[in-house]
């Protein structure tokens, strides 16, 4: 059970304490978009052994929706972030070049 | 024979005396002994049969490794199987059965699949059972059925009870062994909180067995120094009884404690789920040794040699009166010494070493006792205990060299160390090739959040062996732990320790090296699944390479012993089969518990009453006072009818209808939600969850909505009601409140963040009544109050004001075609609002209807249910409603998957109602049979029943379903199949069975 740190009210919170959300920073396709896209936004997401981004909600906490960065073999945790945003922080991206030298945000999979 | 000796017995009370029974025979014992002591003090060496072959199988290990001595323990509501009689502590009155065997455990029908094992190889389940293929139903299946588990399921609901319980520590040690005491002691001294974790009742592992001495005292001495040490420091806590069952991510850890196992009359919970949050974890987990596999391996009296020194030096109990002694190590002399010690005969020792071993070889021999080094057992003989061996060369096939007659044997196939604590998160291994065993790579622990490790093993855990490389190992990782959680060790030397120096074991897989097929056909490695090192070395012939495989394939280490002792002496079979390294096979994945934990203390109190919080209405009381039969709706209770005394369930859901049809009804509507959604931004946002415009309605009107998943999917419905220019009040299905509201926050929160509106769920602070039938208006303005004319409040309006002197908002709505006024009060008033109704409206003939009458009128009107005409593959297009889609949004959730070429496809089925030939009633989920059958043989299907019910105001059976073409398809007759072969005759016609012109409810 993972412990992650809620970034809006500080809470270091037990998994039992949030929901998850699946992948992070995926973009929203609507009418309009090609099949390929719409598809691709729908069912296509990733499953990488190592770094990735997910979506947490605070569940019985604050109620807030969260990203967190973390790598899904070691379970360490690089850190969370608001979810108002379309890619990870400077400061998260820092971190997981620390421990991944040469890694590129967009090129995990 | 096995019998209790005169001397040792460090752990039992001579002086007293308990009784026990076991297949019903009375039995004595001493406080103090396991049942698997207490049985071999009585002479049972046989305990239970096996799995597959139901061979007569005996206690062959003395802790939580013993895969054979399983027995049904306690009666009634205490009945429990498949409990290990090696780690269940003796108790007065205690009764045990033994397994799997019929009629009875001396005779066995089921042995006769002994004779049968040529033609049960591994995998034989995947061969045999495919053919013929009528054989399934009623042969093999029924076989399969009578075969299956091996102790008895319970009957009788558990009298016991549960509890969870959290803990939070800084250092967690696992394994109250010398490692495990000291590692705490070491880590204590820097002012961490340390818990300690030891499985059994009693402290200080196998030192006080294995002798040694530490710290200038002999061990069962020093241990106690230790122990009291540890008792006197603030910061520690120990707890015996409480196994560390599995650690998990970010230092979480189960620990399982057995509290009243050993006192059945003790009040409190039977076991308690300890649910821990580590900063760092030491697992002091010791080893276990290995069986050594030869023909005849399992016949009860085999034990391992460790097991037989624990019951002589613990209990007091010798596990024969002339033993043999097999070992590939010097650990195994230990056992010949105290057995010849203890005046028991120690027959001879088999060293497979050709060479032999060092210091306590030649202690046994001073003993007198003979040692024959390069030597191993062909085969054990005896049917239900050992009666004799054959011994032969270990460099050989098994030639007959000379026979030894004995009635027990000791076998030594090394150690293995105990690794699953360090691998359950994680943690990988490294094989250590010249002790011959997997230890725990330090390079490679489990890791936590901060990407450091977690994990440290300590001592045999750790793949050490004597008692001063164990306690410095101990004291350092005890140390490290600490300074990891962020405290500042103290310096502290290791006590030192002294025991017997060992020379290095010799691996020995197999005995004798070059066993004959006869014999390896009879080398268990697994016995409690019965698995050979032949079926070992079947599947690797047929191809079987990867040891997941095999081990699903032969059942290696499948069952409730989880290989414990079956491991590691398997994967090096398997490598010597397929002639690799052992490294390069590898061990199976461990996965927590370590053993079996009960059901109970995974529930822990969450049973009865308290299994799940159970939402109430206001008026809740007031319908379980009227007797209301209830249905679950999401966590909440609803009244499915009520029934009056004397009256059947169906009889008064027919009765509410016609009355609520004829006269009034009252509806508690509580449960629906109802969500606030507020802001500058708020009609857009609603433009975008419901598939119509709702940024057009006007303050004071109401309108009904579609809600889609992004996939296109209905998922909700509900009633819209503007309350003013920023302000929606959302209705929602009973069971879809929570989930809608979550949904709302998810889009606001992660995609539509900078737009200006707030939700929130007021769901429960509302009591809400459906006034509902002809005399509905009649009976509210006898309350008086508000104007309820159709001039001041229309069909599809709201408004704000008092009934009776009851603050209400009114909306003239109706899911039952009938005039009707749903009436929203704070929660608080909905008990006294509801009784005033209901004594208001004695005069109109006024009565409470419950969810069967309300699912039916709204059939009876052709309105969808979610969760009926919808299940996650429809779409609002297939029900008809595409009135409710607007054309002009640019979008709305789930606009652009229902453009998705399925989606706008002519043959999707659509709704359309049912009308049986006969006026009886259709099945519910009925399919509508088609020309033709499909590649499986099945009729061809072109639709379903969605909801069918008896129509009270129609007298007939009336139903909707989803039908290929249908609204084009008016009149038509289709089959739909009931179970049993029978079939309906049903004609397509209008969903609107009632009213259709819908005057009723515009009046």
């Amino acid at each position: 059970m993972l412990i992650l740190t809620c970034p809006y009210c500080g809470v270091r919170a037990d998994e039992t304490e949030l929901s998850p959300g699946g992948e992070a920073h995926l973009t929203r396709h609507g009418p309009g978009s090609s099949d390929d896209d719409f598809h691709g936004y729908l069912f296509t997401r990733e499953n990488p052994r190592g770094v990735h981004f997910e979506r947490w909600r605070h569940a019985y906490g604050c109620g807030k929706w969260f990203h967190a960065a973390r790598d899904t073999m070691t379970l360490e945790v690089f850190g969370t972030y608001p979810a108002q945003t379309t890619e990870p922080p400077r400061d998260i991206c820092d971190a997981i070049t620390a421990r991944h030298p040469g890694w590129n945000w967009r090129d995990f999979s | 024979m096995s019998h209790r000796l005169p001397d040792l017995g460090r752990l039992i009370d001579r002086s007293k005396r308990i009784g026990f029974r076991f297949n019903g025979a009375p039995l004595a014992g001493h406080p103090g002994d396991t049942l698997a002591s207490a049985l071999l003090a009585n002479d049972r060496m046989m305990v239970g049969r096996s799995f597959k072959y139901h061979r007569p199988r005996g206690v062959v290990a003395s802790g939580a490794e013993e895969p054979n001595a399983l027995v049904n323990m306690g009666e009634g509501p205490g009945f429990e199987p498949n409990q290990r009689a090696t780690t269940t502590e003796l108790f007065d009155g205690l009764t045990a059965r033994s397994q799997n065997h019929w009629p009875s455990l001396e005779f066995d029908v089921g042995a006769v699949n002994t004779y049968l094992s040529r033609f049960l190889p591994a995998g034989f389940y995947y061969k045999m059972f495919m053919y013929p293929r009528a054989f399934w139903k009623h042969v093999y299946e029924p076989f399969i059925r009578q075969s299956a588990g091996l102790g008895q399921a319970p009957k009788d609901r558990d009298r016991d009870t549960y509890e969870h319980f959290y803990a939070f520590t800084d250092v967690l040690v696992i394994g109250g062994g010398v490692a495990g005491l000291q590692a705490a002691h070491s880590a204590a001294q820097s002012g961490a909180r340390v818990l300690v974790l030891e499985q059994t009742a009693h402290w200080g592992g196998r030192a006080p067995v294995d002798g040694g001495s530490f710290g200038g005292a002999p061990a069962e001495e020093a241990v106690e120094q230790l122990l009291e040490e540890l008792r006197q420091m603030d910061n520690v806590t120990l707890r015996s009884r409480t196994m560390g069952a599995g650690v998990y991510d970010h230092g979480y850890v189960l620990g399982y404690e057995r509290l009243t196992d050993h006192l059945p009359l003790a009040k409190g919970p039977r076991h308690r789920l300890w649910r821990i949050r580590a900063a760092q974890i030491v697992t002091a987990t010791g080893a276990i040794e290995r069986p050594l596999s030869f023909a005849g391996n399992d016949v009860p009296g085999v034990m391992l040699a460790s097991a037989m020194r624990d019951y002589a030096v613990n209990y007091g109990v010798a596990a024969g009166k002339r033993i043999v002694v097999a070992t590939n190590n010097d650990d195994a002399y230990r056992t010949a010494i105290c057995l010849k010690e203890a005046g028991v005969e120690v027959a001879r020792i088999l060293d497979a070493r050709s060479r032999g071993g060092g210091a306590l070889m030649e202690e046994a021999r001073a003993l007198g006792i003979r040692i024959d080094c390069g030597r191993a057992i062909g085969k054990v003989s005896g049917g239900k205990r050992v009666a004799k061996v054959m011994i032969c060369a270990q460099d050989g096939a098994g030639g007959a060299l000379e026979e030894v007659a004995c009635d027990a044997v000791a076998m030594s196939g090394g150690w293995s160390p105990v690794v699953h604590l360090w691998s359950h998160c994680g943690g990988k291994l490294l094989w250590d090739d010249q002790q011959a065993l997997f230890r725990p790579d330090p390079d490679r622990p489990p890791t936590g959040a901060d990407g450091a490790g977690f994990v440290r093993a300590a001592g045999a855990a750790n793949g050490h062996a004597g008692l001063d490389a164990i306690l410095s190992d101990a004291t350092a990782a005890g140390r490290a732990a600490a300074k990891a959680a962020g405290f500042k060790p103290k310096r502290t030397a290791a006590p030192r320790g002294e025991s017997t120096e060992e020379q290095p074991l010799e691996p020995v897989w197999l005995m004798p090296r070059e066993a004959e097929p006869h014999l390896r056909a009879k080398s268990w490695l697994d016995f409690q699944n019965d698995v050979k090192v032949s079926d070992v070395q079947l599947a690797a012939r047929e191809g079987f390479e990867s040891v997941e495989h095999t081990k699903r394939y032969t059942t290696l280490g499948m069952a409730t012993d989880q290989g414990k002792l079956s491991n590691i002496n398997g994967l090096a079979i398997l490598s010597d089969a397929l002639g690799q390294p052992i490294p390069a096979t590898g061990t199976t994945t461990f996965r927590p518990p370590y053993t079996p934990i009960s059901m109970g203390a995974i529930a822990g109190e969450a049973r009865g009453d308290v299994f799940q919080p159970l939402r109430k209405t206001p008026m809740h009381e007031w319908h379980e006072q009227q007797g209301a039969d209830w249905e679950p709706v999401g966590h909440w209770r609803r009244p499915y009818a009520f029934p009056r005394a004397g009256e059947r369930v169906h009889d008064a859901v027919e009765r509410e209808v016609k009355n609520t049809r004829q006269a009034v009804g009252l509806l508690d509507a509580s449960t629906l939600g109802k969500i606030l959604v507020k802001g500058p931004h708020a009609g857009r946002f609603l433009d975008m969850l419901y598939t119509n415009m709702m940024s057009t309605l006007k303050p004071g009107r109401c309108r009904y909505g579609l809600m889609c998943s992004e996939n296109g999917f209905l998922i909700d419905d509900g009633v819209v009601a503007r309350i003013d220019e920023d302000t929606f009040l959302c209705h929602t299905t009973t069971g879809g409140a929570d989930r809608i509201h979550a949904m709302m926050e998810e889009w606001l929160q992660t995609e539509w963040w900078d737009w200006k509106v707030y939700v929130a769920n007021l769901t429960e602070q509302f009591a809400q009544v459906a006034v509902v039938g002809p005399k509905a208006r009649e009976l509210l303005n006898s309350l008086g109050g508000m104007d309820l004319s159709a001039e001041a409040l229309p069909f599809m309006a709201w408004a704000d004001g008092q009934i009776g002197g009851f603050d209400c908002r009114v909306y003239r709505i109706s899911f039952s075609g009938e005039l009707s006024f749903e009436i929203a009060v704070r929660a608080g008033q909905g008990l006294a609002f509801w009784e005033a109704l209901m004594q208001a409206g004695e005069t109109f003939g006024v009565m409470p209807y419950g969810t069967e009458a309300l699912h039916i009128m709204r059939a009876e009107k052709g309105f969808i249910m979610i969760g009926d005409e919808t299940d996650g593959t429809v779409i609002p297009q297939d029900l008809g409603l595409d009135w409710a889609i607007s054309k002009k949004k640019d979008d709305y959730l789930g606009k652009r998957a229902q453009e998705r070429p399925h989606m706008t496809d002519p043959n999707r089925w659509k709704l359309v109602g049912l009308e049986t030939l006969d006026g009886s009633v259709l099945p519910d989920g009925a399919y509508a049979v088609a020309p033709g059958r499909n590649a499986n043989g099945q009729r061809n299907t072109q639709g379903r029943v969605t909801s069918t019910y008896h129509s009270p105001t129609l007298g007939k059976g009336i139903a909707m379903g989803l039908v290929l073409n249908g609204p084009d398809r008016m009149g038509e007759v289709l089959e739909f199949l009931g179970t049993d072969d029978k079939t309906f005759k049903a004609r397509i016609v209008d969903p609107v069975f009632y009213d259709k012109e819908g005057e009723k409810q515009n009046v």
